[in-house]
């Protein structure tokens, strides 16, 4: 979480305090504070793996107690649209490494560019997912009293389809903070807010992102690859 | 801990010689300088105020319990209202005054002084935590208004999903955004302790109460995530009807007990371990000696707090788990028993040839010794398969965790507000008051909850609005006992608040203790310390008569 | 133990007596080690009280090698003494969770706030349970709604009745008396009204309170019979080697090969899912043609059914003589 060290960046305590431009007035160092962000942003990661992790506990449950239908409901997902929707991914993990290094590198109007494509890949991946979920509400394969399954065991297909829609849904939710903070991020990367000794908040959201785009590699294979060899 | 003025002031800097010195309580005025302040000791004040509120709700519903229970009839209020009053007992209690309690409060204001830092790694995050736990605590108590909510807090499924109609989501949703505040808490607190520490303060010389928070921390960042999760899913069951719970969908309800354990067992040390802390630093100083086995004290809160994961399943001993199972995590409970034992040993060895003073502090923490010894023990006896299957979600369980979380927990924290009142507030208390409140409420304490051990043994369930009359005497007891305690609440609370007034000026260092928060001014001033302290030594190094007779007190 | 004391509830079977030593056992630790800490607190107190002001302690960790003996002392004694008790309250549990072989079956239905009981000659009872001293009862519980839990103070055991799946209790009753039985797990608004009692009589006594009170209640194999004819299972579910579905006699109790390929133990909770939800676990070699009867037999009918299902022996080619 860097947004305290970014800002400081704002100006207004920096000159309070008579301080480098930049530098938390609680931080001795560039050094110091980089360091406070990197780890404050991965151990926020760390929870954020245990967030999901409750419901990858209940997906390995409920697979291993059913795996026949689960295999037959992963069947009914796109797995064009879910590949793509990977690839997509994967690449926006490039466009953000790169403009990180440019943030580093202290070109500003770089890391802006590619944090835009960073954007507007990731937005292309909800967009697909849009299609995707539209496409579960005409099958009925939205759990609940309009759930309608052709196989022979349609209840427990119910379960599958929860899991399906809480666990995507859960990363779509992350992925729309993360574009907002990437809009914000390349807004100000575009002003010129960050320098080779600041850029902690878009190293953060950068970490942030790959996170997320790591979680959509595990989800992948989980739902949409059952039983395809 | 022994600090010398370096020779860099920090930037920004100003005493003021002579006239009223500024320090953090008096640097800015008005509602806004509180509201959006960024000073971990003022964030800590505004938790002290929002905690204390959700205490004394949670205090009065436990008096209201206890009412009822006087009689074996359900005569006072009907069982839908009881079922209601217990589980917000343990809601607000648990996540709105225990499990931020010492860490938001205490926590939060010391560990910076305690490491010579002039602030948290993250103030903004701080304040954000603050905001978090408010909102979750109005959602909560816009519940309460609404009807509030009668799942236990446990909120066990299909129960909470499927069948009750109370606030279950407002509440769920409370409670998941406080979790958040209490995660970025746990997460502020692991980067400043690694990164912000003074120069020549190594791991091993920091106080045992930063080990303890350190240890807590470490429970927030990974336990709080699960439990979060796990009231997510009951809100999508309960509002999308997207469930993994319901055994009609074939969803298995005993999962969320497992999701919630994995969580709730562990906050149990989020909030014992910051309490243990805190003992740890009253025992040192008011025997003016080091704790015995520093190291040994130091890693059972690592050793407790890693162990705590792994034994969720004990909860669900007769919940139609494997037997197995019972057995592999009976076995992992035991082992908590040890660190847990490993520190009351080494405080009761720090007493032998000390120099022992019988000020407030150390009463609550004596109290603190035997009560947790007790809640202790009897954990272990929980931890026993053939005994929990019988004392299980009895009154025997009641008795036993609120001899952890109130003779445990509480005394820690009403221990350590003692201690650090006059560095908080720049202001001494009474002495008479205190030392009878703390008196007060260790019996008060234990003739409400000693009696419950008994009727749980007996076998009178929790959670019963009414109950076979053969149990009544006990409850009454129980029931007087509560009165007495609620007494002894309210001492302190009446002459804390006359001492921020009217109590006398606190000096720097009123207890002669070593820790790096006494070597500054009481109250602080905003940056912490006028100067950056150095550290040359082992904490609790109190002069021994080898070395001669220098008690290093003051800046 | 003095079975009528103020601190013991009634202790009426063997089981509850090994319960109460094995706590005997605990508390004699607790006593001992609170004690302990108690006095040499105490003491400690008294004896080094501060004398001056400038006072202090004398650190006697690091000048004392002996130190770390201490500490690895007062670790590892604890350590043993927990695995005794651990060791010992594995044995008790083990006890309190397995029946016997001879045990008599009963059937308990919970459900929002009462106790269903059938008898295994088919007499139901509500919130009570009659049993004849010295005979060892397995109870097969299943709720109907949420979670409850069937607990009865003076056995000294709790066990969940879940409403996915069978658990089981048991108990063997060494005296005669009237014992509470409570719900214990919290199970909504009418929680504290969930309770019941276990009679337990002379046998001369329970055969005359059998006898005293016929209701001509059939026994839950008959009803299950009927109800299989009722609900058309035997159309698919019959002993001859046409059939669209497998062959239910001496299936209770032996390993299925499944569909996907793993295997199953037939057991009550897998009849209950079989009947529920068929298609979940599909016998190998048949099709998931089975409709499911959710929601058209209620969990009692589901037991008679089960042990119709029970009673169904391999010998034999016909179900006439399945009534056993």
């Amino acid at each position: 979480m860097a947004s305290d060290a970014h800002g400081a960046s704002l100006g207004s305590d920096a000159a309070a305090h008579g301080a480098a431009a930049g530098l938390a007035h609680h931080f001795d160092s560039y050094e110091q504070q980089r360091d406070s962000a990197a780890l404050g942003m991965w151990t926020f990661l760390v929870t954020e793996i245990l967030f999901f992790g409750g419901l990858f506990a209940a997906y390995g449950l409920y697979r291993s107690l059913y795996p026949e239908v689960f295999r037959a409901s992963s069947h009914t997902l796109s797995i064009q649209l879910g590949t793509f929707n990977t690839v997509v991914l994967i690449a926006s993990s490039l466009t953000m490494a790169l403009a990180v290094r440019g943030g580093q590198t202290g070109r500003g109007k770089l890391a802006a560019v590619f944090l835009a494509l960073t954007l507007v890949l990731g937005s292309t991946f909800l967009v697909v997912k849009g299609f995707e979920y539209h496409e579960k509400f005409v099958e009925h394969h939205v759990p609940g009293a309009s759930f309608h399954f052709e196989g022979p065991d349609a209840t427990h297909a119910q379960l599958f389809f929860s899991l399906y829609f809480l666990m995507t849904g859960l990363h779509a939710l992350h992925m729309v903070i993360g574009i907002v903070l990437v809009g914000y991020v390349a807004k100000r990367a575009w002003g010129g807010a960050y320098t080779p000794e600041n850029h902690n908040f878009l190293e953060g959201t950068g970490l942030y992102w790959h996170f997320v785009d790591l979680v959509w590699i595990f989800l992948f294979p989980l739902l949409y690859l059952i039983g395809r060899h | 801990m022994t600090a010398t003025p370096s020779a860099a002031p920090a930037a920004g800097e100003t005493t003021s010689e002579g006239g009223p010195r500024t320090h953090y309580l008096n640097a800015a005025y008005g509602l806004k300088s509180w509201l959006l302040t960024r000073d971990h000791k003022r964030i800590a004040l505004l938790y002290l105020v929002s905690i204390s509120v959700f205490f004394a709700l949670g205090g009065l519903m436990a008096v209201l319990i206890r009412m009822e229970l006087a009689t074996p009839e359900g005569d006072l209020f009907q069982p839908d209202i009881y079922n209601r009053l217990f589980t917000m007992h343990g809601v607000l209690m648990i996540f709105f005054f225990l499990i931020p309690g010492i860490p938001a409060v205490l926590g939060n204001f010391l560990i910076p002084l305690m490491i010579g830092a002039r602030d948290l790694a993250f103030p903004r995050i701080n304040l954000l935590s603050w905001y978090l736990y408010s909102i979750g605590g109005l959602f909560t108590l816009w519940a309460l208004l609404h009807g509030g909510v009668d799942t236990g807090w446990t909120f066990y499924t299909p129960l909470s999903t499927n069948y009750v109609t109370t606030s279950v989501l407002t509440v769920g949703v409370g409670i998941f955004i406080a979790g958040f505040s209490s995660i970025l808490t746990g997460l502020n607190f692991v980067v400043t302790i690694h990164r912000m520490r003074a120069p020549g303060l190594t791991w091993f010389r920091l106080p045992l109460f930063v080990w303890g928070h350190y240890a807590t921390s470490i429970i927030q960042i990974l336990g709080t995530p699960v439990v979060a999760i796990a009231i997510l899913l009951i809100a999508a069951e309960r509002a999308l009807h997207i469930g993994v719970f319901d055994p009609k969908l074939g969803g298995d309800p005993v999962l969320f007990q497992h999701l919630f354990w994995f969580y709730s067992h562990p906050a149990v040390y989020i909030m014992i371990l910051p309490s243990m802390g805190v003992i740890s630093e009253l025992v040192a100083t008011f025997s003016r000696k080091p704790i015995f086995g520093y190291r040994f004290v130091a890693f059972a809160s690592i050793g407790i707090a890693v162990l705590g994961f792994l034994v969720w399943g004990h909860h669900m001993f007769v919940a139609g788990q494997s037997i197995y199972a019972g057995v592999i995590f009976s076995v992992l409970s035991m082992l908590v028993a040890v660190p847990s034992a490993i520190k009351v040993f080494n405080w009761t060895a720090t007493l032998y040839k000390g120099s022992i003073s019988w000020d407030t502090p150390m009463l609550y923490a004596l109290g603190f010794i035997g009560l947790f010894t007790i809640g202790g023990l009897t954990g272990v006896m929980l931890a026993t398969l053939g005994i929990d299957a019988h004392v299980h979600d009895t009154y025997f369980i009641i008795a036993h965790f609120h001899y952890i979380m109130v003779g445990g927990a509480i005394m820690g924290y009403l221990g350590g507000l003692h201690f650090w009142w006059p560095k908080i507030t720049g202001r001494m208390y009474p002495v008479f008051w205190s030392k009878l409140s703390a008196l007060v409420v260790f019996i008060g304490f234990n003739v409400t909850f000693f009696p419950q051990f008994i009727l749980g043994y007996l076998g009178m369930p929790r959670r019963y609005h009414s109950y076979p009359p053969e149990f009544q005497v006990l409850n009454v007891m129980s029931s007087a006992g509560a009165t007495v305690l609620g007494l002894g609440y309210l001492i302190p609370l009446v002459y804390f608040i006359w001492s921020m007034r009217y109590g006398p000026k606190a000096p720097a260092n009123p207890w002669g203790a070593t820790g790096l928060e006494w070597q500054t001014t009481s109250p602080p001033p905003v940056e912490n310390f006028l100067t950056q302290p150095v550290v040359t030594a082992p904490p609790y190094t109190y002069a021994s008569p080898k070395r001669g007779p220098e008690v290093t007190v003051g800046v | 133990m003095i079975p009528s004391s103020p601190l013991l509830p009634d202790q009426a079977s063997d089981v509850a007596r090994s319960v109460d030593h094995l706590m005997l056992f605990a508390l004699s630790g607790l006593v001992v080690f609170s004690a302990l800490i108690a006095i040499l607190v105490f003491v400690f107190m008294v004896k080094y009280r501060r004398k001056g002001d400038a006072d202090v302690g004398i650190d006697i960790y690091e000048t004392n090698p002996k130190s770390h003996v201490l500490e690895l002392v007062w670790s590892v004694i604890p350590l043993a003494l927990l695995l005794v008790l651990f060791g010992w309250g594995t044995k008790v549990f083990f006890d309190q969770n397995r029946p016997p072989a001879d045990a008599v079956q009963y059937w308990v239905t919970g459900r929002q706030w009462m106790w269903k009981v059938q008898h295994p000659d088919g007499r139901r009872e509500i919130n009570e349970l009659h049993v004849p001293v010295g005979r060892a009862v397995r109870l097969k519980m299943i709720s109907e709604d949420v979670i409850h839990d069937f607990y009865v103070p003076a056995f000294r055991i709790h066990v969940d009745v879940l409403p996915s799946r069978y658990t089981t209790y048991w108990f063997k009753a060494n005296r005669t008396g009237t014992f509470h039985l409570f719900c214990g797990q919290y199970c909504g608004v009418e929680h504290s009204k969930m309770v019941g009692r276990i009679v337990v009589m002379e046998p001369r006594a329970y055969e005359a309170w059998l006898a005293g009170e016929k209701t001509g209640a059939s026994p839950a194999v008959a009803s299950g019979e009927e109800l299989f004819v009722a609900k058309a299972c035997n159309t698919c579910h019959r002993p001859d080697s046409s059939a669209r579905a497998p062959i239910l006699n001496g299936a209770f109790g032996t390993q299925a090969s499944l569909s996907d390929g793993t295997v199953a133990l037939v057991n009550e909770d897998y009849v209950r899912e079989s009947i529920l939800t068929p298609a979940a676990k599909v016998v190998a070699g048949y099709q998931p043609v089975m409709p499911t009867f959710k929601g058209q037999v209620s969990e009692e009918e589901l037991i008679q059914l089960v042990e119709y299902v029970k009673s169904l022996k391999a010998a034999s080619g016909t179900t006439a003589e399945a009534g056993k």
